[in-house]
């Protein structure tokens, strides 16, 4: 189909076709107007003044007879004051008047006719157009009267012509106008439409033009792309878990696999049972991944207007505290907090608690220095510029700057820590709940060890 | 009735084997996957207690209508009738056997749903069959237990449930509240493994497992307080499974 069918289709053009149909009526209805006030006016005033003479003279027929009209036709002729006078017998003779002859088209029946007029003589003859009115008195007698109405003709067609033009070039520039627009709106609709049929055969780098000009368009194709921005990023997160999660699984699964398969060949017992007991333990394993893994695409799917309520960020820190401090004593550090009063943030409790134990899980594993120090655990939460801040901290080596935004992706393990038990989740899934909440995860260095710090938008106080 | 009082030799099969004796129970089992049911309903029977298998929905309602057991597990997906739909229904009737609903959806949301809907405790697959046992032995306590009661007792300790004081032979023991409320979780559940999942659920009200096992230092904490100076140890962990108040 080509663009200049397409155009007719297009809602622009629509909106443009019934703009223009109204505002065409408007035009004529002003231009209509002003017709009727000027040229209508004089033509109606003249045929008044004729009606009225027709009258007149008709009335001195009927008292004064032939003689006194005849009298009062020729005054007025000799007064040129510009009207036709004409009275004839029943042969259509002049009897008096400034008109040789009575028009041909006239009928039998008074009324109005337009007929031609020769005014002038020899080489300036012209002719002009007359106006009459024309009545039968009795005794066969036929009157009219008119006017020589060429200027007032003239002056009408020119308000006429000037009408017409007017609206039929509003009618061509609406309509050329609603093309135009209809055209640029189709062309970048077009790169719009071209784009995501690009995009929906897999190519996912493309975006939607922007042109700049910051209009409602621009403001779509800016959304737009704002969305394929995070579809791709989804996108890639989940290419790189399937990946990470084939590699991830399949090892342990292996692992699981062949242990099965030596404890068969194996004759003893015992054999059998630790094999048993070690497969149970790694299915464990494998089931805090999958359950990790949920969590986290939990996290991701949620529709924060949904599974938000109002919380006190303080309280869910505090009881998290309260669960960790034990185990941190028993294992010869110790846990600090700093927490404020309150903080009324919308939270997902599960959610929020899962996360600060996952980063006090963290703390405990990484956090250490390894020269068997004591480490030393800090939690803080406060209210900072509008927002819930919460922090753990520990004392361990912490993690280097470089590494800090890769860790908060799934599956990855700094090589520092392969050799404790974990699976490379825990931080993404703090990083998925933070996005949740609206809020952001970030690491950084508490001199010596990892700072975490959570911020997410703290509720307004209600009064 | 004596429980394993020592913590390293007890097996947790067992155990309960010996534990439930005295008060086998009726259970119905409302299962489609037929090889997890037989499981389920071979790891019941080995516990003492006589267990009653559904395949599809339909069937299930009807047993349920029978209204002669003591306790049902429900699987939440099943063929021909939805388990919250059979909950439902059943509920609507007046009947009020507890319920343990079986998923493998672990969302809270969902759990929240099988609640709503007129379960009593909601399990997500893949569960550790002790954890299941503990469930649904625990169910049917906490459906005979008086609401009303202010005061618990196990041997000799007292845990008076208004002034929210603790006694052990006559001879007062200070608790934190969380202490406390794990405490109090324990004694009514005497008798009775519960599990570490349990004990987060219950004492704490979190629905996920934290990586680091935190209860043991807890329980241990708690244990500290109530049994030193005393030469009958009250709180005992069962390995595998979890813990127990001992309850004579």
């Amino acid at each position: 189909m080509n663009i200049n069918s397409k155009i007719f289709r297009t809602s622009t053009f629509r909106l443009s076709a019934i703009y223009l149909i109204f505002f065409a009526l408007s035009v004529a209805s002003v231009l209509g107007y002003v017709f009727w006030n000027t040229a209508g006016l004089l033509e109606r005033q003249t045929d008044e003044t004729i009606r009225a003479e027709v009258q007149g003279l008709s009335d001195q027929y009927r008292l004064l007879g032939l003689r006194g009209v005849a009298d009062v036709m020729t005054r007025r002729i000799e007064s040129s004051s510009g009207g036709i006078y004409l009275l004839v017998n029943d042969k259509r003779e002049r009897v008096v008047g400034n008109l040789d002859l009575l028009p041909q088209a006239l009928g039998d029946e008074p009324g109005w006719i337009d007929f031609p007029l020769n005014v002038g003589k020899g080489p300036a003859r012209q002719r002009h157009t007359g106006r009459a009115y024309h009545a039968t008195l009795s005794g066969g007698f036929t009157l009219l009267v008119g006017r020589d109405v060429e200027e007032l003709r003239i002056f009408g067609d020119t308000i006429r012509r000037a009408v017409s033009w007017a609206l039929g070039l509003a009618l061509v520039l609406g309509l050329g106008g609603g093309w135009l627009l209809s055209r640029n709106f189709l062309r970048r609709v077009d790169a719009i439409t071209a784009t995501s049929r690009t995009i929906m055969a897999g190519d996912l780098a493309q975006r939607m033009p922007v042109s700049g000009s910051d209009d409602e368009l621009d403001r779509l194709a800016q959304s737009l792309n704002d969305m394929l921005g995070q579809i791709e990023r989804l996108m890639a997160g989940m290419k790189e878990v399937s990946g990470n999660v084939a590699h991830d699984l399949k090892t342990p699964l292996t692992r699981l696999r062949a242990r099965a398969e030596s404890a068969l060949r194996s004759e003893s017992d015992a054999d059998h049972k630790a094999a048993l007991e070690k497969t149970l333990e790694e299915s464990d394993q494998l089931l805090s991944t999958f359950n990790a893994l949920l969590s986290i695409a939990r996290a991701e799917a949620g529709n924060p207007r949904e599974g938000l309520v109002a919380e006190d960020a303080s309280e869910i820190v505090r009881d998290v505290v309260e669960l960790y401090q034990p185990i941190v004593e028993d294992a010869g550090g110790e846990l600090t907090a700093e927490i404020a009063d309150t903080l009324p943030v919308r939270a997902n409790r599960q959610l929020l608690a899962q996360a600060l134990t996952n980063l006090l899980d963290n703390a405990m594993k990484y956090g250490t220095d390894g020269d068997g120090r004591q480490s030393v655990f800090t939690a803080t939460a406060k209210a900072v510029e509008g927002k819930a801040v919460i922090t753990v901290s520990d004392s361990g080596v912490g993690i280097a700057e470089r590494d800090r935004t890769r860790v908060l992706d799934r599956f990855v393990r700094l090589d520092e820590s392969r050799s404790k038990p974990g699976n490379g989740l825990g931080l993404s899934l703090v990083s998925s709940v933070m996005k949740l909440h609206g809020g952001t995860l970030t690491l950084g260095d508490a001199k010596p060890g990892l700072r975490a710090t959570l911020e997410l938008p703290l509720l307004a106080e209600e009064r | 009735m004596q429980t394993g009082s020592d913590d390293t030799a007890t097996r947790h099969g067992q155990v309960t084997a010996k534990r439930v004796a005295g008060q086998a129970m009726r259970i119905l089992v409302i299962e489609d996957d037929r090889e997890a049911a037989t499981w389920l309903v071979k790891g019941l029977e080995e516990s003492g207690h006589v267990a009653d298998l559904a395949t599809d929905g339909e069937e299930g309602l009807n047993l349920a209508r029978e209204a002669v057991h003591d306790v049902m597990i429900v699987d939440r997906m099943l063929p021909k009738l939805d388990g919250l739909a059979i909950i439902r229904t059943i509920r609507a009737e007046g009947l009020t056997t507890p319920v343990l609903i079986l998923s493998a959806l672990s969302d809270v949301d969902e759990r929240v749903k099988g609640l709503r809907a007129g379960g009593d405790d909601y399990l997500a697959k893949p569960y550790a069959f002790s954890e299941l046992l503990a469930r649904v032995e625990g169910m049917v306590r906490r459906g005979s237990d008086s609401a009303l009661e202010t005061k618990l007792k196990a041997c000799d300790l007292e845990v008076d449930l208004l002034s929210r004081t603790v006694t052990r032979g006559g001879k007062p023991i200070l608790l934190q509240p969380r202490e406390f409320k794990l405490l109090e979780f324990l004694v009514r559940n005497a008798g009775h493994i519960v599990t570490r999942t349990m004990l987060l659920e219950n004492v704490w009200d979190y629905h996920f497992d934290p990586q680091t096992n935190v209860i043991d230092v807890h329980v241990s904490r708690l244990r500290s307080k109530i049994d030193k100076g005393f030469d009958e140890p009250l709180l005992q962990t069962v390995r595998g499974a979890g813990y127990m108040i001992r309850e004579h």
